[in-house]
């Protein structure tokens, strides 16, 4: 349980990323963070594994105060996969990438065996096990990075910006793969400015803009909702932006589902037959 | 870092800021050559306070006292070290002119420090690369300078994130004994250094791409002109490095303990 | 109009005019073609299998040639033959012809093929090196040997088609992924090329500075007659500004043909290309037997049309 009251943090060099700001993130939500570059985006979700600390108010994850621990020890209920793969490989082999985190964190050799076998599994990597995680393509170390921090099973996964970089097919297998840590319970936080994306897994939305939060709630309501968007200088959905355009027809203004686009065109064009 | 800072340019604007580079150079070598022409310290004392006028015209006070707080350990070491060889080789004692002689010789630091600091605090990056360009200098070179300080906080940054990376894995990178410490670090250089060569690659082929190494003589869209204020700093110069070198062989100037005890 | 070739001849090798060689130079001195290849297959060094094989396209002068395909499919390659990277700076092999604004790159040097042909990459911060946009914007031309006063007009030009005339003299790491790559589209654009190639400038960007770049792209293409190739995943933003698309797998061409044609095949999404939404509605409507119009649409804009057209008619 991720809670924050009244989080303003002011950087070093005296600029105030956040504003004061307010929420609870429970247990098996799936959040996705969304606004303009220089919300605060990155700046919040830091404060949940304790990289940053408050200047005022503060950020309590399972009700102990992040500025009474360690990175470290919230590192082991959070995992923080960052966009770039290239600022974590450092190993000579994928298998010892992944089991990095796990020595730090100061598991038995046994667990640890099991552990990258059972990451190298999930995210289709047991043939790379012996390769340089430098010699992979782009989508292959990602995945990499990625087996790296689900080895540890943290019970939250924070993703700054998973889908940058990423074709059409590598976004649907990442759908899937939210989905699957959200079958296994798992808290899923999101950073994003991919709407499309947000659509098509319709979680629980923050958006942010110049360090404050100015909408939180249902991803059908808030990227539905023009007004909001432009505020924070995002677009709306391809779906969202044909059903606006036929607002006037009486069409209902909170679908982003193609499916659901589909069903609802499909009664009101039947209706005019 | 606190030297550091005190070299770190500022976006100022001042009559000091918009001096050429080649000239504010010039008088900083015809000041490092005057100051290694004398020994006395009355005169590296005038050497040092006739640099004071130019940083309070520039404004750069602040950040030019922490350079030289910055310098003030080495100048110590320097003094202590001075002291101690001429207390050891004459034999255990200390006489007036060799403790002058020390302070002289910390003096002489202090005043290449101060002007190199103003030097480095009153020009911009790219003020000091397209001086570098136009001194005939290869372009290679003043290219290669101008790159890094454009990418120094960029790598700045991609540092910070490669430590929360790894700390966000668990890395401590205070505990442990100082070897492990130090093995701390491969998880942060490894990557930095990666990405790096990446960059280098990266940029590289964005340098292809626009004709690099197209002619060999290349033009500027900016110039350096001389102004009147750059005519006067050259005329300033030349005139001390004439005084200097007059002085010298002409003058006698008297050390402290001359004045003080007539010896 | 073979006078290219006699500049080409050196001692070194004695140059075989094939035919295609021939056609391609003559067809790019009318101006009727930008981009001619023929086979052309490369392995990068070290590599196992090539990249791409047996590439035979033509790109006419004025086109908007979108090309997209899967992560790994060779896209990325192929933009660097058309400027000379491949084989200049890459080495590796290269078999096959190309012929390039009327130069061959497998000959020239990539100096030469830059006055022809901008080049612009993924990543913003990686392709700009001054310590102003300016600067950087004229770099290219300060290559050539071009005389200041004339770089001077060229760049103040550049900067303002792509609309940062204001920050010209701001430090690259200061402004933003999306204006940063209009300073590198300006740079380009500077050199007035025939031909720009854009390499998925927008992986970096939001969605909102991904549709100013493409914008300003489209206006290149239409204003200046600039003929440009886009390397890009977000066909949502850019299959209404394309006049073709060209799919590729594995280093090859699946399909090459007018966007309307392309994006109603099955083949494309079995290649697991990403088709606009509204494209995709359009033809899950379709499949239900309702027919919204003539041709599918490429973008949301059209869709709605065709919808209002629909709903109007109660």
């Amino acid at each position: 349980m991720i809670e924050v009251e009244n989080l303003h943090f002011i950087y070093p060099s005296n600029v105030e990323a956040l504003k004061g700001i307010s929420l609870n993130i429970r247990d098996g939500e799936f959040v996705a963070i969304m606004g303009q570059n220089g919300a605060g985006k990155t700046t919040l979700v830091k404060h949940f594994n304790g990289l940053l600390k408050p200047s005022r108010g503060f950020v309590k994850i399972n009700s102990i105060e992040t500025t009474k621990t360690s990175v470290a020890e919230l590192a082991k209920n959070i995992g923080f996969v960052f966009q770039n793969p290239d600022h974590q490989l450092f190993s000579e082999t994928v298998e010892e990438e992944i089991a990095f985190a796990l020595k730090n964190f100061g598991f038995k050799e046994e667990v640890v065996k099991k552990r990258i076998d059972w990451a190298m599994n999930l995210l289709g990597l047991s043939q790379y096990r012996d390769t340089s995680p430098f010699l992979l393509s782009g989508g292959e170390r990602k995945r990499v990075a990625l087996a790296s921090v689900l080895a540890w099973n943290p019970n939250t996964l924070i993703l700054d910006e998973p889908t940058i970089g990423q074709d059409h097919r590598q976004k649907e297998n990442l759908r899937q793969f939210i989905i699957q840590m959200q079958t296994q319970k798992k808290t899923i936080v999101m950073v994003t400015h991919d709407v499309e994306f947000v659509a098509e897994c319709n979680p629980r939305v923050l958006l942010m803009r110049d360090g404050e939060i100015i909408a939180d709630g249902k991803g059908t309501d808030i990227l539905t909702n023009q007004e909001l968007l432009t505020k924070s200088s995002i677009v709306l959905p391809q779906i969202a932006q044909i059903f606006q355009e036929l607002s006037c027809f009486g069409l209902p203004q909170n679908i982003i589902d193609i499916y659901d686009a589909k069903n609802i065109l499909i009664q009101i064009l039947e209706k005019k037959k | 870092m606190s030297v550091f800072d005190g070299l770190k340019f500022r976006k100022v604007s001042s009559p000091i800021h918009n001096l050429d580079p080649r000239i504010k150079f010039f008088y900083v070598i015809v000041i490092f050559f005057s100051a290694i022409l004398f020994n006395q310290i009355i005169v590296l004392l005038t050497l040092f306070l006739m640099t004071i006028p130019f940083v309070l015209l520039a404004h750069v006070q602040k950040e030019w006292l922490r350079s030289l707080r910055g310098a003030a350990f080495l100048a110590f070491f320097i003094f202590i070290v001075n002291i101690a060889s001429s207390y050891f080789t004459s034999g255990y004692s200390l006489t007036a002119n060799q403790i002058e002689s020390a302070i002289a010789m910390t003096l002489r630091f202090i005043v290449l420090a101060g002007s190199f600091s103003v030097f480095f605090l009153t020009t911009s990056p790219d003020h000091l690369g397209l001086a570098l360009e136009q001194s005939h200098v290869p372009y290679e070179f003043a290219f290669a300078f101008t790159t890094a300080v454009r990418f120094v906080p960029v790598l700045a940054e991609e540092a910070q994130t490669i430590m929360d990376a790894q700390k966000a894995r668990g890395l401590e990178m205070e505990k442990g004994s100082f070897l492990k410490k130090i093995r701390n670090y491969i998880p942060v250089l490894i990557p930095l250094i990666v990405s790096s060569i990446r960059r280098s690659l990266e940029l590289a082929e964005a340098m292809e791409s626009r004709a690099w190494g197209a002619t060999k003589k290349r033009t500027n869209l900016y110039e350096l002109k001389l102004h009147r204020g750059d005519i006067g700093l050259l005329i300033i110069s030349i005139m001390i490095l004439i005084a200097a070198v007059f002085t010298h062989f002409y003058v006698t100037i008297p050390s402290i303990s001359q004045i003080l005890f007539g010896t | 109009m073979l006078s290219n070739n006699k500049k080409n001849f050196n001692k070194s090798n004695l140059i075989i005019i094939t035919s295609f060689k021939k056609d391609a130079l003559l067809k790019q001195a009318r101006n009727m073609s930008i981009i001619e290849t023929k086979d052309l297959t490369y392995t990068y060094p070290g590599g196992k299998f090539p990249s791409i094989k047996n590439i035979s396209m033509e790109i006419r002068k004025g086109e908007f040639v979108l090309i997209t395909g899967p992560s790994g499919c060779g896209k990325t390659t192929l933009c660097r033959c058309f400027n000379g990277l491949i084989p200049n700076f890459y080495q590796g092999e290269i078999k096959g012809e190309i012929i390039v604004t009327g130069l061959n790159p497998l000959k020239k040097q990539t100096h030469e093929m830059a006055k022809n042909v901008g080049l612009v990459f993924q990543n913003p911060e990686n392709q700009l090196f001054a310590l102003s946009v300016e600067k950087d914007v004229a770099f290219g031309l300060e290559n050539i040997g071009m005389r200041r006063e004339e770089i001077r007009q060229r760049v103040d030009w550049a900067l303002k088609q792509v609309e940062i005339y204001d920050l010209r003299e701001r430090s690259p790491h200061e402004i933003s992924g999306g204006q940063q790559q209009r300073v590198a589209i300006a740079s380009v654009l500077a050199m007035q090329p025939k031909l720009i190639v854009l390499d998925e400038p927008t992986s970096f960007l939001d969605p909102l500075s991904a549709e100013k770049i493409f914008s300003i792209i489209y206006e290149m293409n239409k204003k200046l007659g600039i003929t440009v190739v886009l390397v890009e995943h977000r066909l949502d933003l850019t299959a209404k500004y394309a006049s073709r698309i060209i799919i590729m797998d594995q280093g090859k061409i699946c399909l090459d043909g007018k966007p309307r044609k392309i994006l109603n095949t099955q083949e494309t999404r079995l290649l697991g290309v990403g088709i606009p939404k509204a494209t995709l509605l359009y033809q899950e409507l379709l499949e239900d037997k309702i027919a919204l119009s003539n041709e599918i649409p490429l973008c949301s804009e059209e869709l709605a049309n065709f919808l209002k057209e629909q709903l109007k008619t109660k």
